[in-house]
């Protein structure tokens, strides 16, 4: 028992020990938490426009648009802007939920617009971001250097064994990627009577790296692939020239034989966004730039490794023009 | 055949006990020929019948079951606002899993109330974890986690880093609630047991990326819906080793218990979990290490952490960047596995240590409390004990780091890598899966199950019969078939790796040491981050698919193998060694065979893992099941396929599951 | 402990006539398997053999139509080799194993018919029982684990440390009440075993092959152990065991058990000096009959030359101890029970005994 309460009496002396060392510590401390929250706390005064919830699609064009739209709604309207790191499906769903107020680059999507807009009435269009987007076929520079004709597709057959793999079964190998995106290619492949096996890469990062690799080891690759992209600044893919697309060739996606249409890139909005008045709606409404713009703010971040706050910073910054009209 | 019968046929009396040795011997025999037999006459088959009936399907194409699928998913949609389901039950449940989130979030990770901070700074939050390790654990896992914590603030990551334990404490900590109870009650019913089973096989196998979407329909994005995917894979583990745990108690214990006259509630109370305590708490841990494997996935739903660091990185394939998250991620992993592996063994370790230190525990331990104490208010109230200092230079030299090994990498190795390539895929995998996909489905169907029988008997046929039968209704019949090949040829490569470095962690406690943290990484390290090299090395193929399965599921086989090799008897080893046997012999004559339990259940286990990665694969160029699954998270037309693509991941996975076991309990008997 | 406390002292037997037994086992049956109790009322089923009833029917039957009484103070000891039906059997007593059919009389009260709570109740205050692996639990310290049933009975821990503690110093654990039962020695595990079971002072003790998994010295000393605590609490005691030498070492009376069913039932002089059959026979071959048989076993009737003033001797005085008295003496011994002549010993029936001439047999 004297043993037990000798042990409890050195316990006492180190509790209070320690607490003379945290008070000695806490008088020399440093700045306290709330006395420089001021500052921290954001600069524009929180004005009438409120949470502003945008979707984030993973890719960095898509990130250079959102970064560039929150920064100004953050930093000229006042908003609160919350960034959802979402895949295109789920983003369109939180219309529904009233969890998105804003996918700022869509692709096309008919089949999301019919459920969304036009069936539950959730969501509205809000117009071109200014964007083209391109989908087709590329191949990395030095091929079409070193082979020009190769750029029109009468001549993929000739080369056909060139991009033989061990994946293409004897045929030559078109590498399709990124899931996101609907390809016509296993049907074009048939109704063009290519020698050709598509096979799919699965992600945009595997499209990418065979991009590099092929431009760096001079190898022969022939993919999907689209633009704007991060990646045509670091290697500019050349598109290979398929038969012209006309309205409705692509109608029955059996007998597609035409070329991907250009993609007006545009902008989706919640049905109750736009009818909140919050001056943010007006900023998506009004928000237009070139793929040139969007190309430059996709490099910082993709290439310069800028985080999307600063690259926007920059771009905002060096296009204040740009950005008065979006907000006037 | 004629042979085995005439003999078994006419037993002499006094020869029935001679001849039990050479009978079973004809069997064993006959086994395999059976099952060569079985190949033989496929072969045959493939040749007369190849490219008939293989019910293959486009990419783009879609069966009815797949646009069934989408009806459902596109009402459940449109309903959410009014079915009352939603509005009384899954959104009280989104209620209570995102306030207990966002509480744990403001504590250590986001800005609370009017603070720019939150609660408990880094300070603070590594103190808690020093102390709460120490207490469950011991001092060296203390230290490890101190060490551990503080190096992911040095990696410029620890917001991201408490963002990702909050999510993982929150989802362990529901999972549990949940996982515990269902566990002791199958621990203690065999009718439970045998209904739970199935959902857990499912849960385990099924890939994420099917529920994914369907989960923020029900629980919105945010906090909730990334804590219920995690914990759907992370519980199941926990149930099914605490119903082991109930189960292994041993009989005599709970026979004098009753026999003491003790009630239900006394035996389970005061015996079954105390008794199963220990073992309880390798199923957190395991728990633990799912959930931590879940963090790129519910990254794509908006989940906050080192996850959402990885998927942007690789956007631009920032490998560099990736491989600092991942790390983290590591760390992460591997200061909670020591600490709960400490915590299960701890009070066996302090009965030993005996009384001496028994008695000073409970003082230190108050003065750790006070300490602790001390680091939460200074956190809470000082910029430098809240924010972590520095600019996280560790983890930018990190990142360049990771970078220049990759680009040498890519650079240097790309032609062996290249030839490696092409031999397995057309030595092993083109082969194969031709034999698979060209074959009619009805063939390959009763070859399986024709497998099925002879190595699991009639009960694993009937139920290869019926994953056949559901596979063929999927309609994704060639994909699976594709999908089949690449894991089978995996699941080889793993066991070969398996049984080389088990065998050799097994024989030598050095090596043991030296790899086991670099098995924990390849485990717990988010697969892309290592694929980004392997893409590079490999290209977008099949092959590169199989070795990020192999990276993932190699690990576990080696340590399944390496116990197996360990708890071979020291005696037997003994007995060989003074009979003359050299090294090579002791392996392959004593070691492996009496390891065959360890080898088969590394072999079940390791199929598993592979199918686990066939959604990753999917990403790298596999094609197939993977390609689908991926491709319906990504296209609302497409959503049905993908989901039926994950129902068949799951049949293959069931299918050679039952059959395994059965095969091991058949060679064991 | 010299060897002198190994030899059987045999006390009263103390099933005297007129004092009701403690445990009345009447027609018990536990059959394994689907449909199980429609065994034991099949007049055709229960004549086959074990063998033809798991060919007919697919059932086991662990325990067939058993029947015997325990006496108060009594040690009965059940024997048979493993898979005899013998653990089966002790724990249908106290219906761990629920009996397919048949009666347990426990002090007037058949043990099928109570329900969840009175069994419990008995199992509490009447029963306790030994195991063969302990059944200890390894979390709690060996006081704990002594106190365990008195704590599920809700008695407060004050009361149940000290009854504990008393338990403890009784089997002789003094001074190791705080140590953990994975610290102990196998022995000493079981003396925690024994010590739990005793501290609820119940009416009978269970043993079910306590000593099995013990080195034999060891085995040995818990023997003794239990013969002086036999002495000291004097409680009724049911011991299974495969083992002859322990089984006539601690039993007043043995049952011995064959594939179920009961062989022979008696004193340890009966089975040795009677055998019921041969696979009795062939068990007690190779005991020493002088330690076993009395004096009641080798006598006989006085012929007419012999010499009747020779030194008197109880019947069941065993064979042993007389030699001396016997080859010493020059006329043969009396043997003699309340005042009245029984028989003759001589120099031959001792011989013929000590010398193992009549074994076998």
């Amino acid at each position: 028992m004297a043993r037990q309460a000798r042990q409890w009496r050195v316990g006492a002396a180190g509790i209070a020990g320690v607490a003379v060392i945290g008070l000695a510590l806490s008088a020399c401390g440093g700045a306290k938490v709330g006395d420089s929250s001021s500052e921290a706390g954001g600069s524009g005064s929180s004005g009438k426009c409120g949470t502003f919830n945008i979707a984030v699609n993973p890719w960095v064009g898509y990130e250079a648009n959102a970064a560039v739209i929150a920064y100004v709604a953050e930093h000229d309207l006042g908003c609160k802007v919350t960034k959802k790191d979402l895949k295109e499906e789920i983003a369109w769903q939180g219309f529904g939920t009233g969890e998105v107020d804003a996918v700022v680059e869509n692709w096309g999507h008919d089949d999301l617009k019919k459920k969304y807009i036009t069936d539950q009435k959730t969501a509205v269009d809000a117009g071109p971001t200014g964007n083209e987007g391109l989908i087709g076929w590329y191949v990395p520079p030095w091929l079409a250097k070193a082979h020009p004709d190769i750029l029109d597709w009468n001549n993929l057959n000739k080369y056909a064994a060139k991009f033989k793999t061990s994946e293409s079964g004897g045929k030559g190998q078109l590498l399709d990627g990124d899931p996101s995106f609907v390809t016509n290619d296993e049907a074009l492949v048939k109704n063009l009577k290519l020698d050709y096996k598509v096979v799919y890469a699965g992600s945009e990062t595997a499209l990418i790296q065979a991009f590099r690799k092929a431009e760096k080891d001079k190898e022969w690759v022939i993919g999907y692939f689209y633009e704007p992209q991060w990646f045509m600044s670091e290697v500019p893919l050349k598109k290979v020239k398929l038969p012209d697309y006309k309205a409705g060739c692509d109608a029955d996606a059996e007998k597609v034989a035409c070329d991907y249409p250009v993609y007006k890139l545009d902008k989706i909005v919640s049905a109750k966004f736009a009818k909140s008045g919050s001056p943010a709606y007006d900023l998506v409404k009004n928000f237009t730039w070139t793929n040139d713009d969007q190309n430059i703010v996709a490099k910082y971040i993709a290439v310069d490794k800028m985080t999307p706050e600063a690259a926007a910073k920059k771009w905002v910054e060096a296009n204040r023009d740009k950005v008065e009209a979006w907000i006037k | 055949m004629t042979v085995a019968v005439e003999k078994t046929e006419k037993p002499e009396k006094t020869q029935a006990v001679e001849q039990a040795a050479p009978v079973k011997s004809v069997r064993k025999v006959s086994r395999s020929m059976v099952v060569a037999a079985i190949l033989v006459v496929w072969l045959v088959l493939f040749l007369v019948l190849r490219g008939k009936q293989t019910l293959a399907l486009a990419a783009a194409d879609l069966t009815d079951l797949h646009r069934w699928f989408n009806d459902v998913n596109d009402s459940i949609g449109a309903n959410r606002n009014s079915n009352p389901l939603f509005l009384y039950f899954f959104n009280e449940i989104r209620l209570v899993i995102d306030t207990l989130v966002t509480f744990v979030q403001e504590l250590i990770s986001q800005p609370s109330a009017d603070r720019p901070v939150p609660q408990i700074g880094w300070l603070g939050v590594v103190g808690i974890a020093g102390y709460v390790s120490w207490a469950v654990g011991n001092w060296r896992v203390a230290l490890l986690a101190v060490a551990g914590f503080t190096f992911l603030g040095l990696q410029g990551l620890w917001q991201e880093s408490m963002d990702t334990l909050a999510l993982t404490v929150s989802a362990v900590f529901v999972a549990l609630l949940f996982a515990i109870p269902l566990g002791v009650w199958a621990g203690l019913s065999d009718r439970f047991n045998r209904i739970m089973t199935p959902f857990l096989d499912f849960m385990q196998t099924m890939p994420t990326f099917v529920y994914l979407a369907p989960l923020t329909l029900f629980f919105l994005i945010g906090p909730a819906s990334a804590t219920i995917a995690t914990l759907i894979y992370a519980a199941p583990p926990a149930i099914r080793i605490t119903a082991h745990a109930i189960r292994s108690v041993p009989e005599t214990t709970v026979e004098a218990a009753d026999s003491l006259g003790a009630t239900r509630r006394q035996a389970l109370m005061k015996v079954l979990l105390p008794m199963s305590k220990r073992t309880v708490v390798m199923g957190v841990n395991q728990t633990i290490m799912a959930a931590l494997a879940m963090v790129t996935i519910a990254a794509l739903i908006d989940a906050p952490g080192l996850g959402k660091t990885v998927v942007q990185a690789l956007q631009s394939l920032d490998v560099g960047t990736a491989f600092n998250a991942g790390l983290a991620i590591v760390v992460m992993a591997i200061v909670l596995d020591r600490v709960t592996t400490a915590a299960s063994g701890r009070e066996e370790a302090a009965r030993r240590s005996k009384n001496r230190f028994l008695t000073w525990r409970r003082p230190l331990l108050a003065v750790g409390a006070a300490i602790t104490t001390v680091l939460i208010y200074l956190s809470h109230t000082y910029v430098w004990a809240a924010e972590f200092p520095g600019e996280g230079g560790t983890g930018s030299a990190i990142s360049s780091g990771a970078d220049t090994v990759t680009t040498w990498a890519q650079d240097s190795l790309s032609g062996i890598t290249n030839a490696f390539r092409d031999a397995i895929t057309n030595g092993l995998l083109n082969p194969f899966q031709t034999l698979l996909t060209d074959s009619p489905w009805w063939l390959v169907g009763a070859a399986l199950i024709a497998l099925g029988v002879v190595l699991g008997g009639w009960r694993a046929g009937i139920t290869t019969a019926v994953c056949v039968g559901l596979l063929v209704g999927t309609g994704v019949w060639s994909d699976s078939m594709t999908t089949l090949a690449s894991t089978v040829v995996a699941t080889v490569l793993v066991m070969l790796l398996g049984i080389v470095f088990g065998v050799w962690m097994g024989r030598s406690a050095l090596m043991d040491r030296l790899l086991r943290p670099s098995l924990d990484a390849a485990q717990v390290m988010p697969p892309f981050v290592y694929l980004v090299p392997f893409l590079a090395l490999f290209g977008a193929t099949r092959f590169t698919a199989i070795v990020a399965a192999v990276v993932y599921a190699a690990p576990v086989a080696m340590k399944i193998i390496a116990d197996g090799v360990r708890n071979v008897p020291a005696t037997t080893v003994e007995a060989a060694t003074s009979a003359g046997c050299n090294t090579w012999q002791i392996i392959t004559k004593v070691q492996l065979p009496m390891a065959r339990g360890a080898l088969t259940l590394a072999t079940n286990q390791g199929l598993i893992y592979v199918l686990s990665m066939v959604v990753v694969g999917g990403l790298v160029g596999a094609g197939a099941l993977g390609y689908d699954v991926v491709a319906g998270f990504s296209q609302g037309q497409l959503y049905g396929k993908g989901l039926a693509a994950g129902l068949a991941i799951v049949l293959l996975g069931v299918m050679f599951d039952r059959i395994t076991q059965a095969a091991a309990r058949r060679t064991s008997a | 402990m010299t060897t002198q406390t190994e030899v059987p002292q045999r006390r009263g037997t103390p099933q005297d006539s007129g004092s009701t037994p403690v445990i009345s086992v009447r027609r018990l049956w536990k059959v394994f398997g689907p449909k199980a109790d429609q065994v034991p009322d099949s007049e055709e089923l229960c004549g086959l053999t074990r063998r033809e009833l798991m060919d007919r029917t697919g059932c086991t039957a662990a325990v067939r139509d058993v029947h015997f009484d325990v006496s108060p103070g009594e040690v009965f000891v059940v024997m048979g080799l493993s898979g005899s039906g013998k653990s089966t059997l002790v724990r249908c007593l106290t219906r761990l194993i629920e009996p397919t059919a048949g009666e347990v009389v426990f002090e007037g009260e058949d043990i099928r018919q109570a329900d969840d709570k009175r069994l419990r109740d008995l199992r509490r205050r009447k029963f306790s029982m030994v195991f063969q692996h302990f059944g200890l639990l390894p979390h709690r310290r060996v006081v704990d684990n002594v106190a365990f049933g008195l704590e599920i009975r809700g008695m407060g821990k004050a009361a149940r440390t000290r009854r504990a503690q008393e338990v403890v110093e009784l089997v002789g654990l003094a001074g190791y009440e705080n140590s953990y039962p994975d610290q102990l020695s196998g022995g000493m595990q079981q003396r925690v075993g024994l010590a739990r079971a005793l501290a609820g002072d119940p009416d009978v003790l269970f043993f079910d092959e306590p000593f099995s998994a013990l080195d034999p010295l060891i085995r040995r000393d818990m023997q003794n152990e239990v013969i002086r605590l036999h002495h000291e609490v004097g409680k009724t005691m049911v011991f299974i065991t495969h083992d002859l030498s322990e089984a006539l070492k601690l039993g007043d009376r043995i049952l011995i058990m064959r594939d179920g069913k009961m062989v022979q039932c008696g004193t340890g002089d009966e089975l040795v000096g009677a055998p019921a059959d041969d696979y009795v026979r062939e068990f007690v071959k190779d005991v020493p009959r002088g330690d076993v048989l009395t004096l009641r076993w080798i006598m006989r009737p006085p012929a007419d030359g012999d010499a009747l003033d020779g030194p008197e001797l109880g019947p069941d005085v065993v064979v042993k101890e007389a030699t001396r008295a016997v080859l010493a003496a020059d006329k043969p011994v009396k043997v003699v029970e309340n005042g009245k002549l029984l028989g003759i010993v001589g120099d031959e029936e001792i011989l013929a005994v000590v010398a193992g001439q009549e074994g076998g047999a």
